[in-house]
């Protein structure tokens, strides 16, 4: 099959950026989108142009590193996948593409599709941790955790940080990643010593990056690739409000 | 403190603020529609309840938090809507709405075509009924002329207009401020969310329901 490629293109963080379109022959259907990209970039190295900067590493759907919006989806036309387990049998013979870097305030484009997600990692680093002792693991059946609150725990933990939610919102919201860690650690036991604390500080971090509000509309929760709920943003706002009139 | 001004400017706080504010005006909404099915009484009866209104010091009071609620309401709403449009400075070429509704994505629009409403809807008889006309004790005259002769005829259509966008703003609103409060689990959010389907269709209908009545089916005056 053949498809035409409109992608963003844009030098550096300075630069304005526009779309440019590519039309690519001979597209075999079970390649990833992902490799479809290589196939181009290998043609345009060959003809002495710039290849399209994208980011990408596990491509195993794990990783969370690459995400491109694809005719309007973040991570494209398919649920519950990253981009690079989308594959081209969701396309069809002759379809025009659309594909641009997830576009927040947090997330400046440093070149083509390639985004700065690093506003993540400080609202990470701001409280997205437990304390303990490092060195021998600890007996695994020492502290009970019931099934149902370890699997809606895990259901947070499968936040793989790709970004989608933002790049989702109409806000540019990051609520539902901030959500997903504060849920997760507040269901456990290993979570409480930091509970209070942990969600006023990622609040905090997450409003001081430029992101927007939640208007609830669920944008984030359908793009997910790990499909998390928006009950854990619901557990976020009642953590934020027991850890302002409640807590200690 | 500190630490309440730290929540209240959190965007956590704001929406808590949305949303209390939010439920605060729905069950305004409730009594006024009450008050104002009177209409289907008669004239005695309504102005008896307009007089009512217009005296009893508890009604003073109530319309001072009713204020404090609609201007929490209106001004976190646009601060709201401002840094949210300001969160993405760089629009998508294309764009996909699906997964949202209509209402979620329009509630600063649907919002502000209430206010202009509300705004409208304030000159036409709050400021009548509590300082112009103090004097007037046929207040239901007042009403019934404004909906069957009012703007050239057309005032009962912008009152009907009015009440369909308020239902499209509640049928997100009702349940959104759920889910800001914090409440979301499975044994309830359906119910809520038919809930706020509900008060969004029957709330705006049971106020329609009063300029189409006078326009199309009441005697005119």
């Amino acid at each position: 099959m053949k498809v035409h490629l409109k992608i963003w293109r844009q030098k550096n963080q300075q630069e304005k950026g526009h779309f440019e379109t590519y039309t690519v022959d001979e597209v075999n259907e079970h390649m990833s989108f992902l490799e479809l990209l290589d196939v181009l970039n290998e043609r345009l190295i060959k003809e002495g142009k710039d290849p399209v900067a994208f980011s990408h590493d596990c491509r195993e759907g794990i990783c969370g590193s690459c995400g491109m919006v694809i005719n309007g989806r973040p991570h494209g036309p398919d649920s519950l996948i990253a981009t690079c387990q989308l594959h081209m049998r969701q396309f069809r013979d002759g379809d025009t593409i659309v594909v641009e870097p997830f576009r927040a305030k947090a997330f400046p484009v440093l070149k083509d599709l390639v985004v700065d997600r690093s506003a993540l990692d400080r609202i990470l680093q701001a409280g997205g941790y437990i304390t303990v002792n490092t060195g021998s693991a600890p007996e695994a059946n020492s502290i009970p955790i019931p099934k149902k609150i370890a699997e809606e725990a895990f259901s947070a933990a499968t936040c793989i940080g790709c970004g989608a939610c933002v790049a989702a919102c109409k806000n540019s919201s990051a609520m539902l990643f901030v959500a997903a860690k504060v849920s997760h650690l507040a269901l456990l036991p290993q979570g409480q010593a930091e509970r209070t604390e942990r969600v006023k500080k990622m609040v905090k971090a997450m409003d001081k990056e430029g992101f927007g509000a939640c208007s609830n509309t669920g944008a984030c929760e359908a793009e997910c690739p790990k499909g998390i709920s928006l009950r854990h943003i619901a557990r976020m706002n009642r953590e934020y409000l027991r850890a302002t009139f409640i807590a200690e | 403190m500190s630490w309440f001004s730290e929540f209240a400017r959190s965007s956590l706080g704001k929406k808590f603020f949305m949303a209390v504010s939010g439920l605060f005006l729905i069950s305004f909404l409730i009594v006024h529609l009450a008050g104002n099915l009177l209409l289907f009484q008669g004239p005695a009866e309504f102005n008896e309840y307009s007089r009512f209104m217009s005296n009893s010091p508890l009604i003073r009071f109530m319309e001072i938090l009713l204020a404090i609620g609609f201007l929490a309401h209106i001004v976190y709403a646009y601060i709201l809507a401002y840094k949210n449009r300001q969160s993405r400075p760089h629009r998508y070429a294309v764009k996909n709405n699906s997964p949202a509704s209509f209402a979620s994505r329009t509630m600063p629009f649907t919002g502000s075509f209430v206010l202009i409403y509300l705004i409208v809807h304030i000159n036409s008889f709050t400021v009548k009924h509590r300082f112009l006309e103090r004097e007037n004790t046929d207040f239901y005259r007042t009403v019934v002329e404004a909906f069957q002769y009012g703007w050239g005829g057309f005032y009962w259509l912008f009152y009907v207009i009015a009440m369909a966008i308020l239902a499209i703003h509640l049928n997100h609103g009702f349940q959104s401020a759920f889910q800001t409060l914090g409440f979301h689990h499975n044994k309830y959010t359906p119910l809520i969310k038919k809930l706020g389907s509900l008060i969004a269709l029957a709330i705006p209908a049971g106020f329609a329901s009063i300029p189409i009545y006078f326009y199309f089916f009441a005697p005119k005056i």
